[in-house]
Protein backbone atom coordinates (compact mmCIF):
# COMPACT_ATOMS: atom_id res chain seq x y z
CA UNK A 1 0.00 0.00 0.00
CA UNK A 2 1.33 3.31 -0.80
CA UNK A 3 2.85 4.65 2.93
CA UNK A 4 1.32 8.26 1.78
CA UNK A 5 -2.13 6.93 1.76
CA UNK A 6 -1.74 4.72 4.83
CA UNK A 7 -0.38 7.57 7.05
CA UNK A 8 -2.92 9.94 6.05
CA UNK A 9 -5.53 7.51 6.66
CA UNK A 10 -4.44 7.62 9.78
CA UNK A 11 -4.12 11.31 10.71
CA UNK A 12 -4.41 13.27 7.71
CA UNK A 13 -3.33 16.62 10.32
CA UNK A 14 0.28 15.89 9.18
CA UNK A 15 1.55 19.33 7.48
CA UNK A 16 2.79 18.69 3.51
CA UNK A 17 6.63 19.67 4.73
CA UNK A 18 6.26 16.85 7.86
CA UNK A 19 4.92 14.23 5.21
CA UNK A 20 7.88 15.10 3.01
CA UNK A 21 10.39 14.64 5.79
CA UNK A 22 8.38 11.28 7.18
CA UNK A 23 8.40 9.57 3.52
CA UNK A 24 11.96 11.18 2.38
CA UNK A 25 10.28 12.93 -0.96
CA UNK A 26 10.28 16.58 -1.88
CA UNK A 27 7.34 18.75 -0.25
CA UNK A 28 6.29 19.39 -3.77
CA UNK A 29 6.01 16.32 -4.97
CA UNK A 30 3.95 15.23 -1.57
CA UNK A 31 1.31 18.11 -2.80
CA UNK A 32 1.27 16.94 -6.09
CA UNK A 33 0.43 13.75 -5.12
CA UNK A 34 -2.37 14.48 -2.53
CA UNK A 35 -3.96 16.56 -5.13
CA UNK A 36 -3.89 13.86 -7.50
CA UNK A 37 -5.46 11.70 -5.10
CA UNK A 38 -7.82 14.09 -4.50
CA UNK A 39 -8.41 14.81 -8.13
CA UNK A 40 -8.75 10.82 -9.24
CA UNK A 41 -11.21 10.42 -5.91
CA UNK A 42 -8.93 8.26 -4.35
CA UNK A 43 -8.87 11.01 -1.28
CA UNK A 44 -12.82 11.63 -0.70
CA UNK A 45 -12.11 13.84 2.06
CA UNK A 46 -11.43 14.15 5.85
CA UNK A 47 -12.60 13.88 8.73
CA UNK A 48 -12.04 14.28 12.56
CA UNK A 49 -12.49 10.59 14.07
CA UNK A 50 -15.11 11.77 16.96
CA UNK A 51 -15.52 9.45 19.89
CA UNK A 52 -18.76 9.82 20.18
CA UNK A 53 -18.91 8.41 23.30
CA UNK A 54 -18.34 11.49 24.85
CA UNK A 55 -20.95 13.93 23.15
CA UNK A 56 -23.94 13.53 25.42
CA UNK A 57 -26.48 13.88 22.36
CA UNK A 58 -24.75 11.72 19.85
CA UNK A 59 -26.57 9.72 16.86
CA UNK A 60 -28.06 6.11 17.47
CA UNK A 61 -26.99 4.00 15.06
CA UNK A 62 -27.45 0.51 14.03
CA UNK A 63 -26.07 -2.18 11.75
CA UNK A 64 -28.87 -3.63 9.55
CA UNK A 65 -28.32 -7.11 7.34
CA UNK A 66 -30.05 -7.29 3.60
CA UNK A 67 -31.30 -10.07 2.13
CA UNK A 68 -32.28 -8.94 -1.33
CA UNK A 69 -32.75 -10.42 -4.55
CA UNK A 70 -30.41 -9.40 -7.24
CA UNK A 71 -31.33 -8.04 -10.63
CA UNK A 72 -31.08 -9.24 -13.70
CA UNK A 73 -27.59 -8.26 -15.23
CA UNK A 74 -26.82 -5.76 -12.52
CA UNK A 75 -26.47 -7.97 -9.68
CA UNK A 76 -26.38 -6.11 -6.14
CA UNK A 77 -25.39 -2.58 -7.30
CA UNK A 78 -28.39 -1.39 -8.51
CA UNK A 79 -30.24 -2.02 -5.09
CA UNK A 80 -26.58 -1.13 -3.23
CA UNK A 81 -26.95 2.33 -5.15
CA UNK A 82 -30.42 2.86 -4.08
CA UNK A 83 -29.89 1.79 -0.49
CA UNK A 84 -26.67 4.67 -0.17
CA UNK A 85 -28.72 7.19 -1.45
CA UNK A 86 -30.44 7.01 1.90
CA UNK A 87 -29.01 9.93 3.90
CA UNK A 88 -29.63 7.82 7.14
CA UNK A 89 -27.03 5.45 5.24
CA UNK A 90 -24.01 6.21 6.43
CA UNK A 91 -22.23 2.75 5.20
CA UNK A 92 -23.10 0.07 2.85
CA UNK A 93 -21.14 -3.29 2.09
CA UNK A 94 -21.88 -6.10 -0.26
CA UNK A 95 -21.49 -9.10 2.34
CA UNK A 96 -20.34 -13.08 1.69
CA UNK A 97 -22.66 -15.66 3.92
CA UNK A 98 -25.79 -15.47 5.55
CA UNK A 99 -26.89 -12.16 4.06
CA UNK A 100 -26.16 -9.61 1.43
CA UNK A 101 -26.20 -6.25 1.97
CA UNK A 102 -24.45 -4.73 5.67
CA UNK A 103 -25.68 -1.08 6.16
CA UNK A 104 -24.63 0.93 8.75
CA UNK A 105 -27.22 3.46 9.79
CA UNK A 106 -27.65 6.38 11.92
CA UNK A 107 -30.48 8.30 13.40
CA UNK A 108 -31.57 10.81 16.58
CA UNK A 109 -33.22 8.41 18.15
CA UNK A 110 -33.93 4.51 17.79
CA UNK A 111 -37.86 5.52 16.46
CA UNK A 112 -35.87 7.21 13.84
CA UNK A 113 -34.13 4.26 12.63
CA UNK A 114 -37.05 2.01 13.18
CA UNK A 115 -39.35 4.20 10.96
CA UNK A 116 -36.36 4.78 8.18
CA UNK A 117 -36.05 0.93 8.32
CA UNK A 118 -40.32 0.25 8.03
CA UNK A 119 -41.27 2.72 5.66
CA UNK A 120 -38.25 3.79 3.31
CA UNK A 121 -36.26 0.32 3.63
CA UNK A 122 -38.71 -2.42 3.43
CA UNK A 123 -40.44 -0.44 0.94
CA UNK A 124 -37.89 -0.76 -1.86
CA UNK A 125 -38.17 -3.27 -4.77
CA UNK A 126 -36.04 -6.42 -4.64
CA UNK A 127 -35.63 -6.31 -0.49
CA UNK A 128 -36.33 -9.82 0.95
CA UNK A 129 -35.47 -8.96 4.55
CA UNK A 130 -34.02 -6.83 7.34
CA UNK A 131 -32.68 -7.71 10.92
CA UNK A 132 -31.77 -4.39 12.65
CA UNK A 133 -29.17 -4.39 15.36
CA UNK A 134 -28.54 -0.68 17.17
CA UNK A 135 -25.45 -0.52 18.96
CA UNK A 136 -24.95 0.01 22.50
CA UNK A 137 -21.34 1.27 22.74
CA UNK A 138 -18.18 1.74 20.89
CA UNK A 139 -15.08 0.85 21.84
CA UNK A 140 -12.83 0.86 18.72
CA UNK A 141 -13.54 2.79 15.00
CA UNK A 142 -11.51 3.64 12.56
CA UNK A 143 -8.15 1.63 14.12
CA UNK A 144 -8.88 4.34 17.06
CA UNK A 145 -9.82 3.16 20.68
CA UNK A 146 -12.33 4.83 22.32
CA UNK A 147 -12.12 3.42 25.31
CA UNK A 148 -8.79 3.44 27.17
CA UNK A 149 -7.72 0.37 27.51
CA UNK A 150 -4.64 -1.37 28.87
CA UNK A 151 -2.28 1.07 29.29
CA UNK A 152 -3.37 4.40 28.62
CA UNK A 153 0.26 5.85 30.06
CA UNK A 154 3.48 4.91 28.78
CA UNK A 155 4.84 2.99 31.93
CA UNK A 156 8.28 2.98 30.29
CA UNK A 157 10.65 4.54 33.32
CA UNK A 158 14.46 3.68 32.19
CA UNK A 159 16.10 6.74 30.81
CA UNK A 160 19.26 6.15 29.80
CA UNK B 1 26.88 2.93 65.31
CA UNK B 2 28.68 1.39 62.56
CA UNK B 3 30.40 3.84 59.81
CA UNK B 4 29.74 2.86 57.08
CA UNK B 5 31.74 4.34 54.74
CA UNK B 6 34.95 2.63 56.17
CA UNK B 7 32.77 -0.61 55.67
CA UNK B 8 32.45 0.33 51.44
CA UNK B 9 34.48 -0.17 48.65
CA UNK B 10 36.81 2.59 48.03
CA UNK B 11 36.09 1.74 44.31
CA UNK B 12 32.37 2.05 44.11
CA UNK B 13 32.50 5.10 46.54
CA UNK B 14 35.10 7.15 43.72
CA UNK B 15 31.95 6.13 40.95
CA UNK B 16 30.44 9.37 40.13
CA UNK B 17 26.56 9.37 40.76
CA UNK B 18 24.46 10.02 37.23
CA UNK B 19 24.33 13.78 37.00
CA UNK B 20 20.87 13.80 35.46
CA UNK B 21 19.23 12.17 38.45
CA UNK B 22 18.16 15.40 40.07
CA UNK B 23 17.12 16.58 36.51
CA UNK B 24 14.81 13.22 36.83
CA UNK B 25 13.82 13.85 40.10
CA UNK B 26 12.00 16.85 39.03
CA UNK B 27 10.59 15.42 36.24
CA UNK B 28 8.94 12.50 38.10
CA UNK B 29 6.86 15.12 40.24
CA UNK B 30 5.35 16.98 38.04
CA UNK B 31 2.11 16.26 36.24
CA UNK B 32 1.45 15.85 32.40
CA UNK B 33 5.16 15.67 31.15
CA UNK B 34 5.82 15.02 27.96
CA UNK B 35 8.64 12.80 27.33
CA UNK B 36 11.07 12.10 24.82
CA UNK B 37 14.22 10.95 27.04
CA UNK B 38 13.08 7.32 27.07
CA UNK B 39 15.84 4.72 25.76
CA UNK B 40 14.27 1.89 25.40
CA UNK B 41 11.92 0.56 22.52
CA UNK B 42 8.34 1.65 22.88
CA UNK B 43 6.91 -1.32 20.38
CA UNK B 44 5.88 -4.39 22.50
CA UNK B 45 7.78 -7.83 22.08
CA UNK B 46 6.19 -9.29 18.91
CA UNK B 47 3.20 -11.62 19.85
CA UNK B 48 5.15 -14.98 18.43
CA UNK B 49 8.29 -14.11 20.69
CA UNK B 50 6.32 -13.39 24.06
CA UNK B 51 4.42 -16.55 22.79
CA UNK B 52 7.20 -18.44 22.70
CA UNK B 53 8.27 -17.84 26.60
CA UNK B 54 4.62 -18.57 27.68
CA UNK B 55 4.69 -21.36 26.31
CA UNK B 56 8.08 -22.65 28.32
CA UNK B 57 6.10 -21.25 31.58
CA UNK B 58 3.11 -23.48 30.98
CA UNK B 59 5.17 -26.60 30.47
CA UNK B 60 6.97 -25.75 33.74
CA UNK B 61 10.42 -25.23 31.82
CA UNK B 62 11.91 -23.24 35.44
CA UNK B 63 14.72 -24.68 35.97
CA UNK B 64 18.58 -22.88 35.61
CA UNK B 65 19.65 -23.18 31.60
CA UNK B 66 23.68 -24.37 31.19
CA UNK B 67 25.55 -21.63 32.23
CA UNK B 68 26.64 -20.39 28.97
CA UNK B 69 22.81 -20.77 27.97
CA UNK B 70 20.77 -23.17 25.84
CA UNK B 71 22.70 -24.81 23.19
CA UNK B 72 20.11 -24.05 20.79
CA UNK B 73 20.14 -20.45 21.19
CA UNK B 74 24.02 -20.38 21.00
CA UNK B 75 23.71 -22.15 17.92
CA UNK B 76 20.92 -19.52 16.65
CA UNK B 77 22.96 -16.73 17.83
CA UNK B 78 25.77 -18.18 16.16
CA UNK B 79 23.52 -18.42 12.77
CA UNK B 80 22.58 -14.78 13.53
CA UNK B 81 26.18 -13.89 13.25
CA UNK B 82 26.51 -15.61 10.37
CA UNK B 83 23.20 -14.12 8.16
CA UNK B 84 23.45 -10.60 10.02
CA UNK B 85 27.76 -9.80 9.84
CA UNK B 86 28.83 -12.56 8.28
CA UNK B 87 30.94 -13.42 10.96
CA UNK B 88 31.63 -17.08 12.54
CA UNK B 89 31.80 -18.51 15.88
CA UNK B 90 31.56 -21.83 17.21
CA UNK B 91 28.37 -21.83 19.78
CA UNK B 92 30.37 -24.51 21.86
CA UNK B 93 33.17 -21.85 22.85
CA UNK B 94 32.78 -18.93 21.28
CA UNK B 95 29.46 -17.80 22.34
CA UNK B 96 27.79 -17.15 26.17
CA UNK B 97 24.25 -15.50 26.97
CA UNK B 98 24.16 -12.71 29.41
CA UNK B 99 21.79 -10.97 31.29
CA UNK B 100 21.21 -7.96 28.84
CA UNK B 101 24.00 -6.43 27.09
CA UNK B 102 25.06 -4.82 30.13
CA UNK B 103 26.49 -7.59 32.08
CA UNK B 104 28.50 -9.25 28.78
CA UNK B 105 29.82 -5.28 29.22
CA UNK B 106 30.67 -5.93 32.75
CA UNK B 107 32.40 -9.43 32.30
CA UNK B 108 34.36 -8.79 29.41
CA UNK B 109 35.69 -5.56 31.16
CA UNK B 110 36.27 -7.24 33.93
CA UNK B 111 38.09 -10.47 32.61
CA UNK B 112 39.82 -7.98 29.91
CA UNK B 113 41.48 -5.78 32.57
CA UNK B 114 42.29 -4.85 35.76
CA UNK B 115 44.81 -2.54 37.71
CA UNK B 116 47.35 -0.54 35.80
CA UNK B 117 45.29 -0.92 32.79
CA UNK B 118 43.87 1.84 30.76
CA UNK B 119 40.60 1.64 29.11
CA UNK B 120 39.99 4.33 25.85
CA UNK B 121 36.12 5.01 26.34
CA UNK B 122 34.87 7.49 23.44
CA UNK B 123 32.22 9.42 24.40
CA UNK B 124 29.40 10.79 24.15
CA UNK B 125 28.20 6.90 25.22
CA UNK B 126 26.09 5.26 27.05
CA UNK B 127 27.04 5.83 31.04
CA UNK B 128 28.06 1.92 31.38
CA UNK B 129 31.67 1.78 30.61
CA UNK B 130 33.27 4.36 32.94
CA UNK B 131 31.53 2.97 36.14
CA UNK B 132 32.72 -0.61 34.88
CA UNK B 133 36.13 0.10 34.05
CA UNK B 134 36.48 1.79 37.57
CA UNK B 135 35.17 -0.97 39.35
CA UNK B 136 37.37 -3.85 37.42
CA UNK B 137 40.16 -1.19 38.99
CA UNK B 138 41.53 -0.05 35.45
CA UNK B 139 41.84 3.54 34.57
CA UNK B 140 38.87 4.80 31.59
CA UNK B 141 40.65 7.64 29.51
CA UNK B 142 38.09 9.57 27.83
CA UNK B 143 38.42 9.89 23.99
CA UNK B 144 36.24 13.08 22.99
CA UNK B 145 34.28 12.49 19.52
CA UNK B 146 33.12 15.70 17.40
CA UNK B 147 30.06 16.91 15.69
CA UNK B 148 32.71 17.82 13.12
CA UNK B 149 33.24 14.00 12.79
CA UNK B 150 29.16 13.42 13.02
CA UNK B 151 30.64 11.65 16.03
CA UNK B 152 32.61 9.19 14.45
CA UNK B 153 35.70 7.56 16.19
CA UNK B 154 38.69 8.59 14.64
CA UNK B 155 41.99 7.66 14.32
CA UNK B 156 43.28 11.67 15.53
CA UNK B 157 40.63 11.41 18.43
CA UNK B 158 42.69 8.27 19.95
CA UNK B 159 45.91 8.57 19.21
CA UNK B 160 47.21 11.09 21.63
CA UNK B 161 45.71 9.30 24.01
CA UNK B 162 47.26 5.41 23.95
CA UNK B 163 50.13 4.61 26.22
CA UNK B 164 51.90 1.26 26.67
CA UNK B 165 49.18 1.01 29.77
CA UNK B 166 46.28 0.86 27.02
CA UNK B 167 44.64 -2.34 26.56
CA UNK B 168 41.17 -2.12 25.26
CA UNK B 169 39.04 0.20 23.66
CA UNK B 170 35.79 0.10 23.78
CA UNK B 171 33.35 1.06 20.78
CA UNK B 172 29.77 1.84 21.31
CA UNK B 173 28.34 1.64 17.64
CA UNK B 174 25.48 2.46 16.81
CA UNK B 175 26.55 4.66 19.62
CA UNK B 176 23.69 5.91 22.28
CA UNK B 177 23.13 9.25 22.27
CA UNK B 178 24.53 10.56 19.67
CA UNK B 179 22.74 7.93 16.84
CA UNK B 180 26.41 8.25 15.27
CA UNK B 181 27.68 5.04 13.36
CA UNK B 182 30.57 3.72 11.82
CA UNK B 183 31.38 2.80 8.51
CA UNK B 184 33.98 0.24 7.45
CA UNK B 185 36.52 2.68 6.11
CA UNK B 186 35.90 4.38 9.28
CA UNK B 187 36.61 1.28 10.77
CA UNK B 188 39.36 -0.03 9.38
CA UNK B 189 40.78 3.16 10.20
CA UNK B 190 40.90 2.08 14.30
CA UNK B 191 41.30 -1.69 13.26
CA UNK B 192 45.06 -0.49 12.06
CA UNK B 193 45.80 1.38 14.84
CA UNK B 194 44.18 -1.64 17.34
CA UNK B 195 46.59 -3.84 15.54
CA UNK B 196 49.72 -1.59 15.55
CA UNK B 197 49.02 -1.39 19.78
CA UNK B 198 48.33 -4.48 20.27
CA UNK B 199 45.07 -3.62 22.22
CA UNK B 200 41.37 -5.20 22.38
CA UNK B 201 38.13 -4.39 21.60
CA UNK B 202 34.56 -4.62 23.14
CA UNK B 203 32.48 -3.65 20.58
CA UNK B 204 28.69 -2.83 21.92
CA UNK B 205 26.44 -3.58 19.04
CA UNK B 206 23.24 -3.21 20.91
CA UNK B 207 21.86 -1.34 18.22
CA UNK B 208 23.12 -2.82 15.54
CA UNK B 209 20.10 -3.50 14.09
CA UNK B 210 18.59 -0.33 13.94
CA UNK B 211 20.71 1.90 11.10
CA UNK B 212 18.94 3.84 8.23
CA UNK B 213 20.25 4.84 4.82
CA UNK B 214 23.45 2.67 4.99
CA UNK B 215 23.59 -0.72 4.07
CA UNK B 216 23.52 -3.17 7.00
CA UNK B 217 25.66 -2.26 10.09
CA UNK B 218 29.20 -3.47 9.89
CA UNK B 219 30.92 -4.53 12.97
CA UNK B 220 34.90 -3.96 13.53
CA UNK B 221 35.34 -7.65 14.00
CA UNK B 222 34.74 -8.36 10.22
CA UNK B 223 37.82 -6.04 9.49
CA UNK B 224 40.74 -8.32 8.81
CA UNK B 225 42.52 -9.35 12.06
CA UNK B 226 40.24 -7.92 14.24
CA UNK B 227 38.04 -10.85 14.88
CA UNK B 228 40.53 -12.52 17.32
CA UNK B 229 40.92 -9.26 19.06
CA UNK B 230 37.40 -8.16 19.65
CA UNK B 231 34.40 -9.48 21.72
CA UNK B 232 31.25 -8.32 20.26
CA UNK B 233 28.30 -7.82 22.05
CA UNK B 234 25.11 -8.17 21.27
CA UNK B 235 21.42 -8.62 22.93
CA UNK B 236 17.34 -8.56 22.26
CA UNK B 237 16.95 -5.53 24.02
CA UNK B 238 16.73 -3.02 21.43
CA UNK B 239 16.18 -4.95 18.23
CA UNK B 240 13.15 -7.33 19.22
CA UNK B 241 11.56 -4.55 21.47
CA UNK B 242 12.67 -7.37 24.78
CA UNK B 243 14.38 -4.91 27.23
CA UNK B 244 12.53 -6.48 30.21
CA UNK B 245 13.36 -9.80 29.34
CA UNK B 246 16.81 -8.92 29.99
CA UNK B 247 18.80 -11.19 27.51
CA UNK B 248 22.20 -10.47 25.88
CA UNK B 249 25.46 -12.54 24.45
CA UNK B 250 29.05 -11.87 24.21
CA UNK B 251 30.73 -13.59 20.75
CA UNK B 252 34.59 -13.28 21.15
CA UNK B 253 37.62 -15.42 21.08
CA UNK B 254 36.87 -19.14 23.06
CA UNK B 255 39.72 -17.98 25.44
CA UNK B 256 38.34 -14.88 26.55
CA UNK B 257 34.52 -16.24 26.19
CA UNK B 258 35.68 -19.23 28.71
CA UNK B 259 36.64 -16.52 31.04
CA UNK B 260 33.91 -14.51 30.95
CA UNK B 261 31.61 -17.87 31.23
CA UNK B 262 33.64 -18.62 34.82
CA UNK B 263 32.77 -15.17 35.91
CA UNK B 264 29.41 -15.36 34.24
CA UNK B 265 28.69 -18.46 36.47
CA UNK B 266 29.84 -17.62 39.79
CA UNK B 267 27.76 -13.98 39.86
CA UNK B 268 24.85 -14.92 37.37
CA UNK B 269 24.41 -18.66 37.21
CA UNK B 270 22.39 -18.57 33.80
CA UNK B 271 20.62 -15.83 31.79
CA UNK B 272 16.57 -16.09 32.64
CA UNK B 273 15.37 -19.18 30.95
CA UNK B 274 12.01 -17.78 30.06
CA UNK B 275 14.10 -15.36 28.17
CA UNK B 276 15.88 -17.87 26.55
CA UNK B 277 13.20 -19.99 24.92
CA UNK B 278 11.53 -16.81 24.01
CA UNK B 279 14.96 -15.72 21.99
CA UNK B 280 14.77 -18.93 20.63
CA UNK B 281 11.45 -17.60 18.59
CA UNK B 282 12.99 -14.12 17.94
CA UNK B 283 16.16 -15.34 16.60
CA UNK B 284 14.29 -17.61 14.14
CA UNK B 285 11.70 -16.54 12.76
CA UNK B 286 12.02 -12.36 13.66
CA UNK B 287 13.50 -10.81 10.95
CA UNK B 288 10.50 -9.40 9.75
CA UNK B 289 9.62 -7.72 12.91
CA UNK B 290 12.95 -5.91 13.10
CA UNK B 291 11.94 -4.96 9.73
CA UNK B 292 8.83 -3.77 10.34
CA UNK B 293 10.07 -1.88 13.70
CA UNK B 294 12.89 0.13 11.59
CA UNK B 295 11.05 1.71 8.97
CA UNK B 296 8.59 2.55 12.04
CA UNK B 297 11.51 4.17 13.35
CA UNK B 298 12.74 5.41 10.37
CA UNK B 299 10.13 7.51 9.68
CA UNK B 300 9.71 9.15 12.86
CA UNK B 301 14.10 10.11 12.81
CA UNK B 302 13.16 11.90 9.50
CA UNK B 303 10.34 14.18 10.97
CA UNK B 304 12.06 14.74 14.05
CA UNK B 305 15.32 15.58 12.44
CA UNK B 306 13.92 17.60 9.59
CA UNK B 307 11.48 19.22 11.72
CA UNK B 308 14.39 20.61 14.52
CA UNK B 309 17.03 21.57 11.57
CA UNK B 310 13.94 23.56 10.33
CA UNK B 311 13.45 25.22 14.08
CA UNK B 312 17.20 26.40 14.44
CA UNK B 313 18.70 23.17 16.15
CA UNK B 314 20.96 21.70 13.86
CA UNK B 315 20.94 17.88 13.80
CA UNK B 316 23.70 16.24 11.89
CA UNK B 317 21.62 13.52 10.15
CA UNK B 318 21.79 10.26 12.95
CA UNK B 319 22.37 7.03 10.90
CA UNK B 320 21.59 4.33 13.67
CA UNK B 321 19.73 3.97 17.44
CA UNK B 322 16.82 5.79 18.38
CA UNK B 323 17.90 8.75 19.16
CA UNK B 324 19.07 12.60 17.83
CA UNK B 325 21.68 14.98 19.37
CA UNK B 326 20.78 18.08 18.48
CA UNK B 327 22.89 21.25 19.03
CA UNK B 328 21.48 23.83 21.43
CA UNK B 329 24.52 26.38 21.44
CA UNK B 330 22.77 28.83 19.17
CA UNK B 331 19.90 29.09 22.27
CA UNK B 332 23.20 30.73 24.34
CA UNK B 333 22.06 27.99 27.13
CA UNK B 334 23.80 25.09 28.46
CA UNK B 335 22.37 21.66 28.28
CA UNK B 336 21.37 21.23 31.53
CA UNK B 337 19.51 25.11 31.59
CA UNK B 338 18.12 24.04 28.41
CA UNK B 339 16.35 21.15 29.31
CA UNK B 340 15.26 22.54 32.47
CA UNK B 341 13.62 25.76 31.09
CA UNK B 342 12.01 23.63 28.52
CA UNK B 343 10.69 21.32 31.41
CA UNK B 344 9.44 23.78 32.78
CA UNK B 345 7.96 26.64 30.24
CA UNK B 346 6.92 23.10 27.97
CA UNK B 347 6.47 20.07 30.21
CA UNK B 348 8.84 18.61 27.38
CA UNK B 349 11.45 16.76 28.75
CA UNK B 350 14.78 15.72 26.88
CA UNK B 351 17.77 14.36 28.16
CA UNK B 352 21.27 17.00 28.29
CA UNK B 353 24.19 16.00 26.08
CA UNK B 354 26.11 16.60 28.92
CA UNK B 355 25.05 13.33 31.16
CA UNK B 356 26.67 11.35 28.63
CA UNK B 357 29.55 12.78 29.16
CA UNK B 358 31.35 16.54 29.14
CA UNK B 359 31.75 16.47 25.38
CA UNK B 360 28.03 16.36 25.27
CA UNK B 361 27.39 19.77 26.10
CA UNK B 362 25.99 22.11 24.17
CA UNK B 363 23.67 19.11 22.61
CA UNK B 364 20.37 16.92 24.02
CA UNK B 365 19.52 14.06 23.54
CA UNK B 366 16.05 13.53 22.16
CA UNK B 367 14.05 9.72 21.47
CA UNK B 368 12.26 9.30 18.64
CA UNK B 369 11.15 5.76 20.51
CA UNK B 370 7.67 6.88 20.52
CA UNK B 371 4.37 7.74 18.23
CA UNK B 372 4.21 9.65 15.30
CA UNK B 373 1.53 11.69 17.04
CA UNK B 374 3.45 12.15 20.50
CA UNK B 375 6.84 12.95 18.35
CA UNK B 376 4.07 15.94 16.47
CA UNK B 377 3.03 17.04 19.97
CA UNK B 378 6.16 17.49 21.34
CA UNK B 379 8.04 19.08 18.17
CA UNK B 380 5.87 22.03 18.53
CA UNK B 381 6.26 22.78 22.01
CA UNK B 382 10.14 22.70 21.65
CA UNK B 383 9.23 25.02 18.67
CA UNK B 384 7.01 27.47 20.60
CA UNK B 385 9.69 27.36 23.34
CA UNK B 386 12.80 28.66 21.11
CA UNK B 387 10.10 31.20 19.61
CA UNK B 388 9.58 32.34 23.01
CA UNK B 389 13.15 32.56 24.10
Amino acid sequence: MDKLLKILSENSAYTPQQLAFMLNEPEDYIKAQIKEYEDNGTIRGYQAMVNWEKVPDADVMAIIELKVTPQKEKGFDEIAEKVMMFDEVSSVYLMAGAYDLALVVKGETIQDISSFVARKLSALEGIVSTATHFMLKRYKEGSVALVDVDEPTDRREMIL
Amino acid sequence: MIDYNSKINDSIKSVKPSGIRKFFDIVNEMDNVISLSIGEPDFKTPWHIRKAGIKSLEMGRTWYTPNRGFAELREEISEYMKRKCDLTYQPKSEVVVTVGGSEAIDIAIRCLVGEGDEVLIPQPSFVCYEPLTIMAKATPVIIETKIENNFRLTVDDIKDKITDKTKLLILPYPNNPTGAIMEKEDLEAIAQLVLEHDLMVLSDEIYSELTYGINNHISIACIKGMKERTVVINGFSKSYAMTGWRLGFACGPKEIIEMMTKLHQFCIMSAPTTAQYAAIEALKNGDDDIALMRDEYDMRRRLVVGSLNNMGLTCFEPKGAFYCFPCIKSTGLTSDEFCTKLLHSKHVALVPGSAFGECGEGFVRLSYSYSLKHLKKALKLIEEFLEEL
